[in-house]
């Protein structure tokens, strides 16, 4: 734990010491805060480091366990989120918290709309919206619709409630997530001439870019702890990523354990083929190929678009474009049910809400898959289900070893295991798993990570994404990197290595081009930008390319680059 | 905050937006405008002699109470709520007012009581949605009940009522020529006005709107999410209640089965009027062009003479109708 470098000045907000416990589990533990006039500062961490429970606890979202706020020196405790309001603690979340259905004008004004006889002065109302709007340099008209703007408008407009009313510290969760380049750097704007007026403002972001071009200081959360608050321009990209994922370059070579003796032939039977893959505003396009019996990890930070991408191959979300091959067969119109039956599983990060179902039973849990595949005329008898939900039981080591427990009452380990089965019982020829290791205890870990390289050693592929690098490192025999929603660098054999991978997942730039003014205004997702992108592709492609993109020493393999996308959708399938 | 608007500042979307916006929004209700015309213009061309101001006028002296329900009603759907316990307050607040008139009391304590036993259910049912965070659906049809039970033990069986202030209310014909009116009519369609204006001249109209837009977002802005969603159900049963009074006007009786299924009807009034079940967008002008639609529906298949049961066939098919229109209008703006 280390404090670095505070302006001289005192601290707007401060929290100290702060806890938060949910039932049986502890969200923030001694979480520390200060924010200072006139600073933008970030808040950094992984998933479950803390972040969005601090966010509510500033916000009044949360009452605090333990520990302490004070807002210009006076301690607080705020219960609403409009007694936090009140006293000057302003904030805009991700899911831009707004009416769409009413006016620009009332979006600004909603609860402090200027009366007159009575009656809502609405002359007033557009007249003071649309002061609030100019000041910070948004010219709009306040009597049109909120809906009719863009997401990235929409954003803008609840800044500008949220700053109309002046507060010391604005807290922007996310903001740029739905964001061009072009209207990062409009909000960048905005947000320095609010910080040159001394707001202080916590800018939360998953884009590291973004980060170190806009926040003066950050703080650094890991599992609801502080790991420190540093002067952005001190600490280094590589520092920064180690720190929140808890890990150096150091302990990770000490893995010298790859958990697997022999790695996929590099020439085996391609079982996926994702081409140009990708879905806008979600994850750019990206080429993936998977061989038979072979390990391929996603690592990058959390917001770096490692689920989607995974969704995709799993076709669980539908690309806008692209094309995904499982087993030879092409799937024109992807969706779980298509993926399963061509020999593609999917297994969400989300436990509890896509995946164990907490009513029913280990049996009835391990066989839906299984049923749903058959159909329902087709149904299992009695004797058959016990046999199979106890095999899977015993395989797996599921504890209780009761297939008629309620799945909801197992731990979480276990409740992993019973997805794993479910997956299993369908005999897929590629099974993707998302963080299956995430919240369950060491031993459930060591386990499932030896039960996933033994399918890979019999003739299973597997897409293990995790979101411990160590992880990803001991069972890959190749990994995906990604960073920013982009698949950034593919790396395998004697590359492997862990500065490879840290710094492949915090160093370079966003690559897509940014887009005429013109269309940044009329539309906020990628798809301008992936236009432009493919435009620049076409230039390039005449053009010998240069490896200026790649981050390491011809290290990487960059899948989706232009020329072998352009190649590869030529070809004749 | 002194940063300078921006001379060069673009400017995101252009003015002809605020226009297409309102043209937007109130295309639900102009939509049931020119329904309401077409049925006109249709009736006439098939009845000969069908538009007249006799049949106008009737059209709001036969459904005073409907209306009043409808603007009850609208407030709650606005919202994104439903109150189904509108009909049965009007069978208990009809039956409590002809108890009490049987007993003697004075029309000036009656009127009011009749009104307030509305007033009370809403508040039930309110407290129920808003505090307790009951589904609408439960809490009112728990009200439904209550209020019908509260009928019943009011009295097993219709009373009638004989009362000079409450048969004014509807017997009372003001008119020049053959266009008449009621001071019944004149108050639901004052009360009407009076709802326009809440909804579009205060801070509570407003919230109404953003509730039923997003209640999350309302919340997350200080909006008091908790006590508009009170008073909307208030509001409703305090229509109610008047709506009560009307009806007993209007049968001269109270009836414990009385204003059976008129709940439904109140809310396909307000739905053809274009308001959305799931709230934030409508317009209680709406709602009362709803019940004109409805009013004319009941009309023409008199004229037909055929059975009235067809009334019902014709709203299911409109509100079929209406609802498709709605979802099309919603994809439409999404995109």
């Amino acid at each position: 734990m280390s404090i670095h470098s505070a302006p001289p000045a005192a601290p707007v907000l401060e929290v100290v010491d702060a806890d938060v416990r949910f039932v049986g589990q502890v969200a923030l533990e001694k979480a520390a805060l200060r924010l200072f006039p006139g600073e933008v500062h970030s808040l950094m961490g992984e998933n479950g480091a803390g972040k969005s429970t601090l966010i509510k606890a500033i916000t009044g979202a949360q009452r605090l366990d333990g520990g302490r706020i004070t807002l210009r020196g006076r301690p607080v405790a705020f219960s609403r989120p409009a007694e936090a309001a009140a006293a000057g603690i302003a904030a805009v979340y991700q899911e831009i918290e707004l009416v769409p259905e009413l006016s620009v004008a009332e979006n600004v004004m909603l609860g402090d709309e200027p009366r007159r006889f009575g009656g809502i002065d609405w002359r007033e109302t557009r007249r003071q919206a649309s002061r609030a709007l100019a000041q910070l340099g948004i010219d709009l008209d306040p009597a049109s619709s909120l809906r009719s703007h863009s997401p990235a408008v929409q954003q803008l407009v609840a800044i500008a409630r949220a700053v109309r009313t002046r507060p010391d510290v604005l807290v922007l969760d996310e903001p740029t997530s739905s964001l061009d380049q072009d209207e990062v750097a409009q909000l960048f704007d905005i947000m320095r001439g609010l910080k040159a007026e001394g707001v202080a403002i916590l800018f939360i972001s998953h884009f590291l870019e973004q980060v170190y071009e806009i926040a003066d200081r950050l703080t650094i959360l890991r599992n609801g702890r502080l790991v420190g608050e540093y002067l952005t321009a001190d600490i280094l990209r590589i520092e920064l990523v180690e720190r929140m994922l808890g890990t150096t370059v150091g302990a990770l070579e000490d893995l010298q354990d790859r958990g697997r003796e022999e790695p996929a032939a590099p020439d085996a039977r391609v079982v996926v083929q994702a081409t140009g893959l990708g879905r806008s505003n979600r994850i750019a396009p990206f080429d993936l190929t998977v061989r038979e019996g072979e390990i391929v990890g996603f690592a990058g930070l959390l917001g770096s678009g490692r689920t989607d991408a995974a969704r995709l191959v799993g076709g669980v979300d539908r690309p806008d474009g692209g094309t995904l091959r499982i087993e030879d067969r092409t799937l024109r119109s992807p969706s779980p049910r298509a993926a399963i039956s061509a020999g593609a599983v999917y297994s969400s990060e989300d436990r509890t809400s896509e995946g164990i179902i907490a009513q029913l039973s280990v049996r009835e849990n391990i066989l839906l898959g299984l049923q749903g595949q058959l159909g329902w005329r087709h149904r299992m008898s009695w004797s058959r289900q016990r046999e199979l939900a106890g095999s899977y039981i015993e395989a797996l080591g599921i504890a209780p070893a009761d297939p008629e427990a309620v799945a909801g009452t197992l731990s979480g380990g276990n409740q992993q295991k019973v997805l794993l089965a479910r997956w299993l019982a369908l005999a897929p020829r590629l099974l993707i798993l998302d963080e299956p290791t995430r919240g369950i205890d060491v031993g459930a870990k060591a386990e499932i990570q030896r039960q996933i390289v033994s399918l890979a050693e019999n003739g299973m592929s597997v897409i293990f994404i995790s979101a411990e690098l160590d992880e990803v490192l001991r069972l890959g025999d190749r990994i995906v990197v990604l960073r920013d929603r982009e698949v950034v660098g593919v790396v395998d054999g004697d590359l492997l290595t862990p500065d490879q991978l840290l710094a492949l997942i915090a160093q370079g730039r966003r690559r897509w081009l940014s887009r005429s003014p013109r269309a940044a205004r009329t539309s906020s997702t990628w798809r301008g930008s992936r236009a432009s992108r493919t435009r620049r592709c076409r230039a390039s492609s005449t053009r010998t390319r240069t490896s200026s993109r790649r981050p390491g020493p011809g290290s990487m393999r960059p899948s989706g680059s232009c020329a072998t996308g352009r190649r590869r959708r030529r070809a004749p399938w | 905050m002194t940063a300078p608007a921006a001379t060069g500042a673009p400017r995101l979307g252009g003015r002809g937006r605020s226009v297409r916006y309102r043209l937007n929004a109130w295309l639900p209700v102009l939509a049931t405008c020119v329904i309401l015309v077409l049925m006109l213009g249709a009736g006439q061309a098939v009845f000969g002699d069908f538009v007249s101001p006799r049949l106008l006028s009737s059209l709001f002296d036969n459904n005073p109470f409907l209306i009043v329900l409808a603007v009850g009603m609208t407030f709650v759907i606005l919202t994104g709520g439903i109150d189904l316990s509108v009909g049965s307050v009007i069978a208990f607040s009809g039956l409590l007012g002809a108890q009490l008139f049987a007993a003697g009391w004075p029309a000036a304590a009656v009127l009011p009581l009749m009104v307030l036993s509305g007033t009370l259910i809403g508040a039930v049912v309110g407290v129920m949605v808003a505090f307790f965070d009951i589904q609408p659906f439960i809490a009112s049809l728990a009200g439904m009940f209550l209020a019908r039970g509260l009928a019943y033990v009011t009295s097993l069986k219709a009373l009638p009522i004989h009362n000079d202030a409450l048969n004014w209310l509807l017997g009372t014909s003001w008119g020049v020529g053959d266009w008449t009116t009621t001071p019944g009519v004149l108050l639901s369609l004052l009360l009407v006005a009076i709802a326009f204006w809440v909804f579009h001249y205060t801070r509570f109209g407003r919230t109404v709107y953003a509730v039923g837009g997003n209640e999350q977002s309302a919340r997350l802005m200080g909006l008091a999410v908790t006590r508009t969603v009170f008073l909307v159900y208030l509001i409703s049963g305090t229509c109610a209640g008047i709506a009560g009074v009307l009806f007993a006007s209007y049968t001269q009786s109270g009836n414990p089965l009385a204003g059976l299924g008129m709940e439904l009807q109140a809310i396909a009034a307000v739905v053809i009027g274009g308001t959305i079940l799931t709230g934030g967008s409508g317009y209680v002008i709406g709602s009362l062009f709803g019940v004109l639609v409805y009013g004319l529906i009941q009309i023409s298949i008199t004229y037909m003479s055929v059975d009235s049961w067809w009334t019902y066939i014709v709203i299911g098919v409109m509100l079929l109708l209406f609802v498709v229109f709605q979802r099309a209008i919603a994809a439409r703006r999404r995109r």
